[in-house]
C-alpha cells in the first residue's frame, strides 16, 4: 500500500490563484462595456489584441526560459496584465502601439524580474510608461466622449490606416488643465459638466467603481488600498477647491474623471507590486491618490495613475518594513529596515 | 469575590486573523465511545512526551501486570511509561514510530496475555486533603503528557515554581481542527470525571479563575460541562468556532486578553493551560490509581466505515486501529495523525497509537488530494490576514526560501506556531508551513552550534585560568617558604650554608607523622596557613617517595614470590633463602604501603579540616554535579528535538549553571587533593 504523503495542512481553501486573476478580469467587464459604448470600439479591439500580445509572448518567453508554459499560463496574471495595458490605451490606438507597450511590459517588466510575483514594478503600468514617454501624441489621442467612430473606421485606426486626429478630443482632464484658472472658459466647456463629473468619463468611473465594489465582495481585494487612494485624492482635492474653485477641480471632478477607479480598484490593488501590511497599504494607496492629484494640478501630464502607482512601488519595500504589524507577544512592532 | 467574579459575564476577547475550514466533525460523534482492539503486540515507545525518553525497568520475558510501571521517567522533563494490559515484554527494540519520515525509536513490546490482570494501584482519594506539593509528585508518576497532542508531561506544566501565582487556569476543551472529536466525545459523556479532574488541578495550582474554554459547535459538550460544573467555580467559556482558537496562545487571548511573551511560558502572565482530556486523566489516575493506558482517539475519514472514537491501548499499531474501525484499504489515500491542519502524514500504519494521538484520519484520495503544484507568490497578502500570530507569513516564506535566516527571525518566524492558516489560505497552494519548519530547524541548529562553541570556549578559558592562578599561587607559596627558610638560618646562625638547608627539610618531613616541617621559629614571619601549606608540600614530596617505594617493593616481592614458586616447584635447594628474600621484600612493600596510608589518611583529616567536609563527600558532590549536568544536557537535547525552544533555552540555561558547578567543584576538589598530596586516584 503506497499512502499518499505531503505537508500540513492536509485541506486547502478552494481557488488557486488562477481563480483569484479571473475574478480579477470579470470585474473589468463593466468598464470596458461602457468604455466600449462611449469611445467605440477601438477599446474593445485593443483589449483583445493586448490579451492576445500578452498570452503569446508570455508563453514565447516561457519557452525560451525552458519553464512548463501550461502550468505558468494557468495563473492567468498575464491576461490580467494585457487587459489592464489595454484598457489604459486610446481607443485610437494602432496595433503596433498596444504590442510595443504589450511586450515590454511582459519581457521586461516581468519576465527580466523573474517572472510572476518577482516584479517590483506593475507591467501593465510600466509599458504604459513607456509608451505615454515615446509616443506622447498617440498616447493623448482619447475620442471625445459619445463621438463613437463606426466599427469600420474603428478597424482602420487600429490597423494604422487611419490618422486619429480627425476623431481625437480634449479629455476632461485635458480641458481642465488648460482652462484652470478661466472661470469663463471652464463654464464654457461642455465636457466638463457632466452628471457628476467629466462628460463619459464619469460613466466609465462609475463602472470600474462597480467591478471594484465586486471584487471588495469577493475579498479579492480588500479596502486599504482603494480606500487610501480615494482619500488621497479626494481631500487635498477638497481642500483646494474649497480655497480656489476656479484653479482647482472639484473632488467628485478627480474621482471620476480619468483613471481614477481603474487605478484604485485594479492598477493600485495589483498584490505583486503594493506594500502588503494593512497599514502599509492604507498609505501606500493614499499616496498614490495624493500624487495623482499632485500631478493633475501641477504636473506636465493630463493624467497620472502610472506614474503615481510607479513611483509608489519604489517605496512599496519601505513602507512594508516600516509598517509591520506588532507579532503576538511582542511588546512592539519590530520596525525599520534591520 | 469569586461569586462575584461569576456574577459577571466577562467579556471573551479577540485574536487575529482565523479561518473556517470545513469542520467534518459530524460523522465521528454520532456514535459513543467504543473500546479500541486488544492486538496481539503493543508497541511503546520511551518517547511519547516532549523531553527526556524513559527508561526500561523491565527485562525481556518479563512478565508484567496491567498499570504496571515499565519505564521510569529520566530527569525532570520526562514521563514514565506503564503496561497498559498485563502481559509478556517480547522485545525492547527498534520500531516505526509516528514520524512523518517514518523513523524509529526504543520501544517496549508488550504481547498481552489477555489476562487485563491489574497490578496493585495508589489510589489518592484523599487528594483534596494532601498538600499540593505531594500531590504534584504524585502526577509526576501518572505518565500523563499533554494528551491535546503537545505531549508536554502534566506534572512539569502543572508545576509553574513556588513564586508564580497563577491568576487563570485555563482548561483547552476548544478542539478547533477539523475532524477531531476525542474531546467532544469524552465531555458528552464523562463531564463529572472531567470537572474532577480540573477541581484537582486546581488544588494543585490555586488559581483565581479557572477557565474552561470551549467551541460553540459541541453543544452538547457545553451542556454536559455545564451541569457537571454547576456549584464549582469553575466556568465554561464559549468561544466562537474559528481556527486556530484550540492554540494555546489563542485560546489564552480569547479568554483573558493576556498575550504569552515571546520565548516564554504562559505562567509567566499567571496562566496554566491544560487540556481537558489531561485533566481528565488526572482524575483517573488520582481517585482510580489508573495511570496512562489508554486513551480517546477519533477515526474518522471516507476510507472507514466505522468512524467514531475509540478508548485505544497507548501502544495499539495504528493498522490495528484501523481494522477495528472498519478500513477499506483500497480506498486509502492519505493517512493523517492528528487534525488535517497540524497533523502529519503517516509513511505506513504500523506505527502505534501514542499518548498524543488525538486522531487518525483514513482519507480517499479525493478527500484529502495531494496538494496542487505550489505556484508563485503574488503577495496577495491573504494568509496574513488569517495569521494568529501577525507575523506576515509571505516575507517569512520568502526569506526562508532564499536561507535568509537572519531576516526570518527578524520577521519573527520563531513566534510561528505552525498553525497552518496561512498555507490554508494561499491561492496559490504554497505549503508554507514546511517552509517555516525548515528554516526554523536550520535557525536551531545554527544557535546549537553556536552555543556550543562559546561554552567550549568559555570553559576552555576558564581552565586556563585556573591553571594560570594557580601557578602563580604556588609559586607565592614556595617564594615565600623559601624566604621563611632564609630567614631562620639567618636568625641562627649555625655555620650551615644555605645548600643544606633543603636537605633539612626534607629530612625532617620524612620522620612518619609528617612532623612540622618549617618551624614557627622565632621569627614568626610564617603564618600557620603558610606552615600548613608547606608541611601539605613536603608530605606530597613523600608520598610520591612512598609510592614509588611501594611499588617497586610491591613488583619486586610479586617477582620473588614467583621465584619462589618456580623454585619450589623445580625443587631447587635454595629455598630458605629465596623465601627470606620474598619476606623482607613483602617487609618494605607492606612497611612502604602503611606510611603511604598513614599519610593519606592524614592528609584526608587535613581535607576535612581545611573544608569540614570528608573527601568522600567532596568526591560525591563533584561526580554529582557532573552528572546533573551531563543529565541536563540529555534534556535539552531532547527538548530540542522535539522543538520546544522555549523549554530548551530555560534548560540550557539551568545547565550552563550546572555545568559551572560541576566544572567548580571538580576543580576544587583538585585542588584540594593535590595541596593535600594526593592524587586523584588515591
Ligand atoms: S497567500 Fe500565498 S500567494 Fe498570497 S501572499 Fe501569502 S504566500 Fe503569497
Ligand atoms: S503557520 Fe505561522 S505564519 Fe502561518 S498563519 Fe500560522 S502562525 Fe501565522
Amino acid at each position: 500500500m503506497s499512502l499518499i504523503l505531503g505537508p500540513a495542512p492536509h485541506t486547502m481553501q478552494q481557488g488557486d490563484t488562477g481563480a483569484f486573476m479571473r475574478q480579477v478580469v470579470y470585474a473589468t467587464g463593466p468598464g470596458l462595456a461602457v468604455l466600449t459604448w462611449i469611445f467605440g470600439w477601438g477599446t474593445l479591439i485593443n483589449v483583445l489584441w493586448a490579451v492576445i500580445v500578452a498570452v503569446a509572448v508570455e508563453a514565447l518567453v516561457l519557452t525560451m526560459r525552458g519553464r512548463d508554459v501550461r502550468f505558468f499560463l494557468s495563473d492567468w496574471s498575464v491576461v490580467v496584465t494585457g487587459l489592464l495595458l489595454g484598457l489604459s490605451l486610446p481607443p485610437t490606438s494602432p496595433w503596433w502601439l498596444t504590442l510595443v507597450g504589450v511586450a515590454f511590459a511582459v519581457i521586461v517588466a516581468k519576465h527580466l524580474y523573474g517572472g510572476l510575483g518577482m516584479n517590483p514594478f506593475n507591467p501593465a503600468m510600466v509599458g504604459y510608461a513607456l509608451l505615454l514617454v515615446s509616443f506622447p501624441v498617440a498616447m493623448t489621442a482619447w475620442i471625445a466622449p459619445f463621438d463613437v467612430p463606426t466599427f469600420s473606421e474603428s478597424v482602420a485606426l487600429f490597423l494604422g490606416q487611419a490618422s486619429p486626429d480627425a476623431f481625437s478630443g480634449a479629455t476632461p482632464l485635458d480641458t481642465f488643465r488648460t482652462w484652470a484658472g478661466d472661470a469663463q472658459a471652464l463654464a464654457g466647456h461642455d465636457i466638463l459638466h457632466g452628471r457628476i463629473a467629466g462628460r463619459g468619463w464619469e460613466w466609465v468611473n462609475a463602472a470600474f467603481l462597480l467591478g471594484g465594489l465586486y471584487l471588495l465582495a469577493r475579498r479579492i481585494i480588500n479596502w486599504h488600498i482603494p480606500a487610501g487612494f480615494l482619500a488621497g485624492l479626494a481631500l487635498p482635492a477638497l481642500a483646494f477647491w474649497l480655497v480656489d474653485d476656479v484653479r482647482y477641480a472639484d473632488p467628485l471632478f478627480h474621482l471620476f474623471g480619468g483613471g481614477t477607479m481603474l487605478g484604485a480598484f485594479f492598477i493600485a490593488t495589483d498584490p505583486v507590486s503594493a506594500a502588503t501590511s494593512n497599514q502599509g497599504r492604507l498609505i501606500y494607496g493614499a499616496l498614490i491618490g495624493v500624487l495623482i492629484w499632485v500631478i493633475r494640478s501641477f504636473g506636465g501630464y493630463p493624467d497620472a495613475v502610472a506614474f503615481a502607482v510607479l513611483l509608489m512601488n519604489l517605496a512599496a519595500p519601505t513602507l512594508d518594513y516600516y509598517t509591520r504589524p506588532r507579532t503576538y507577544g511582542h511588546d512592539k512592532p519590530d520596525r525599520g529596515i534591520g | 469575590m469569586l461569586s462575584l467574579l461569576r456574577g459577571k459575564r466577562e467579556p471573551i476577547h479577540d485574536f487575529p486573523g482565523g479561518i473556517h475550514p470545513p469542520e467534518n466533525k459530524a460523522r465521528s460523534t454520532a456514535a459513543p465511545i467504543r473500546p479500541g482492539p486488544l492486538p496481539h503486540e503493543l508497541v511503546l515507545p520511551l518517547n511519547m512526551h516532549v523531553g527526556a525518553p524513559a527508561r526500561p525497568v523491565v527485562a525481556l520475558d518479563e512478565t508484567v501486570l496491567k498499570g504496571q510501571l515499565i519505564a521510569e521517567s529520566q530527569g525532570r522533563i520526562s514521563a514514565p511509561v506503564h503496561a497498559p494490559t498485563s502481559g509478556r515484554i517480547t522485545a525492547i527494540e527498534d520500531r516505526p514510530v509516528q514520524h512523518p519520515s517514518g523513523m524509529t525509536a526504543t520501544c517496549i513490546v508488550l504481547e498481552p496475555d489477555g489476562r487485563e490482570a491489574w497490578a496493585e494501584l495508589e489510589y489518592r482519594p484523599d487528594w483534596a486533603a494532601t498538600d499540593p506539593a505531594a500531590l504534584l509528585e504524585q502526577v509526576r508518576h501518572s505518565g500523563l503528557a499533554g494528551l491535546g497532542g503537545a505531549g508536554f508531561p502534566t506534572a512539569v506544566k502543572a508545576d509553574p515554581g513556588e513564586d508564580t501565582r497563577i491568576e487563570q487556569l485555563i482548561i483547552n476543551a476548544a478542539e478547533c481542527e477539523p475532524y477531531i472529536t476525542a474531546d467532544d466525545r469524552l465531555m458528552r459523556e464523562r463531564s463529572p470525571g472531567i470537572i474532577r479532574g480540573i477541581r484537582m488541578l486546581a488544588h494543585l495550582l490555586r488559581p483565581d479563575e479557572i477557565l474552561v474554554g470551549i467551541e460553540d459547535n459541541k453543544p452538547e459538550a457545553i451542556q454536559a460541562l455545564r451541569s457537571a460544573a454547576e456549584g464549582t467555580d469553575i466556568e465554561i467559556r464559549v468561544v466562537p468556532t474559528r481556527y486556530p482558537s484550540g492554540g494555546e496562545k489563542q485560546l489564552i487571548q480569547l479568554l483573558t486578553g493576556k498575550e504569552v511573551p515571546a520565548g516564554d511560558l504562559p505562567a509567566r502572565v499567571g496562566v496554566i493551560c491544560q487540556n481537558v482530556a489531561t485533566a481528565y486523566g488526572i482524575y483517573r489516575y488520582l481517585e482510580h490509581g489508573e495511570p496512562l493506558l489508554s486513551r480517546i482517539t477519533t477515526v474518522t475519514g471516507d476510507a472507514v466505515s466505522h468512524p467514531g472514537n475509540y478508548e485505544v491501548l497507548v501502544g495499539t499499531p495504528v493498522k490495528d486501529l484501523l481494522a477495528c474501525a472498519g478500513l477499506d484499504a483500497d480506498r486509502l489515500g492519505k493517512l493523517v495523525t492528528g487534525g488535517p491542519m497540524m497533523g502529519f502524514t503517516l509513511p505506513e500504519p504500523a506505527a502505534p497509537v501514542v499518548k498524543t494521538s488525538t486522531c487518525l484520519i483514513a482519507s480517499t484520495p479525493e478527500e484529502l488530494p495531494e496538494p496542487p503544484p505550489e505556484q508563485p507568490c503574488i503577495r496577495c497578502g491573504a494568509c496574513a490576514e488569517v495569521c494568529p500570530a501577525n507575523l506576515l507569513p509571505q516575507q517569512l516564506y520568502w526569506y526562508a526560501k532564499n536561507d535568509e535566516f537572519e531576516r526570518a527571525q527578524q520577521h519573527n518566524l520563531m513566534d510561528c506556531i505552525e498553525c497552518g492558516a496561512c498555507a490554508y489560505v494561499c491561492p496559490s497552494h504554497i505549503p508554507l508551513v514546511q517552509y517555516y519548519q525548515y528554516a526554523k530547524g536550520e535557525i536551531r541548529n545554527q544557535e546549537a552550534e553556536t552555543a556550543k562553541a562559546d561554552r567550549a570556549r568559555q570553559r576552555f578559558e576558564a581552565r586556563q585560568e585556573r591553571i594560570e592562578r594557580q601557578k602563580a599561587e604556588k609559586e607565592a607559596r614556595r617564594r615565600e617558604r623559601r624566604e621563611a627558610q632564609r630567614r631562620k638560618q639567618e636568625a641562627a646562625p649555625s655555620g650551615d650554608d644555605g645548600t643544606r638547608s633543603d636537605a633539612a627539610v626534607q629530612a625532617s618531613a620524612t620522620s612518619a607523622g609528617g612532623g612540622s616541617a618549617a618551624s614557627g621559629g622565632s621569627d614568626g614571619s610564617g603564618s600557620g596557613n603558610g606552615d600548613d601549606e608547606s608541611r601539605a608540600d613536603e608530605r606530597a614530596r613523600r608520598m610520591k617517595q612512598l609510592k614509588v617505594t611501594y611499588n617497586k617493593a610491591n613488583k619486586q616481592w610479586k617477582q620473588a614470590q614467583a621465584a619462589f614458586n618456580k623454585a619450589q616447584r623445580d625443587g631447587a635447594d635454595n629455598l630458605d633463602q629465596l623465601s627470606a628474600n620474598v619476606d623482607k621484600l613483602r617487609t618494605r612493600a607492606d612497611e612502604a604501603r602503611a606510611e603511604l596510608d598513614a599519610l593519606v589518611q592524614e592528609a584526608k583529616t587535613d581535607v576535612e579540616a581545611a573544608t569540614g567536609r570528608d573527601l568522600k563527600t567532596l568526591k560525591k558532590e563533584a561526580t554529582d554535579a557532573e552528572l546533573a549536568a551531563r543529565r541536563k544536557a540529555k534534556e535539552v537535547q531532547a527538548a530540542r528535538e522535539a522543538g520546544a525552544t522555549e523549554q530548551a533555552q530555560s534548560l540550557e540555561r539551568e545547565h550552563e549553571q550546572l555545568r559551572q558547578d560541576a566544572d567548580d567543584k571538580a576543580a576544587w576538589l583538585k585542588r584540594v587533593m593535590e595541596e593535600q598530596g594526593m592524587k586523584e586516584d588515591e
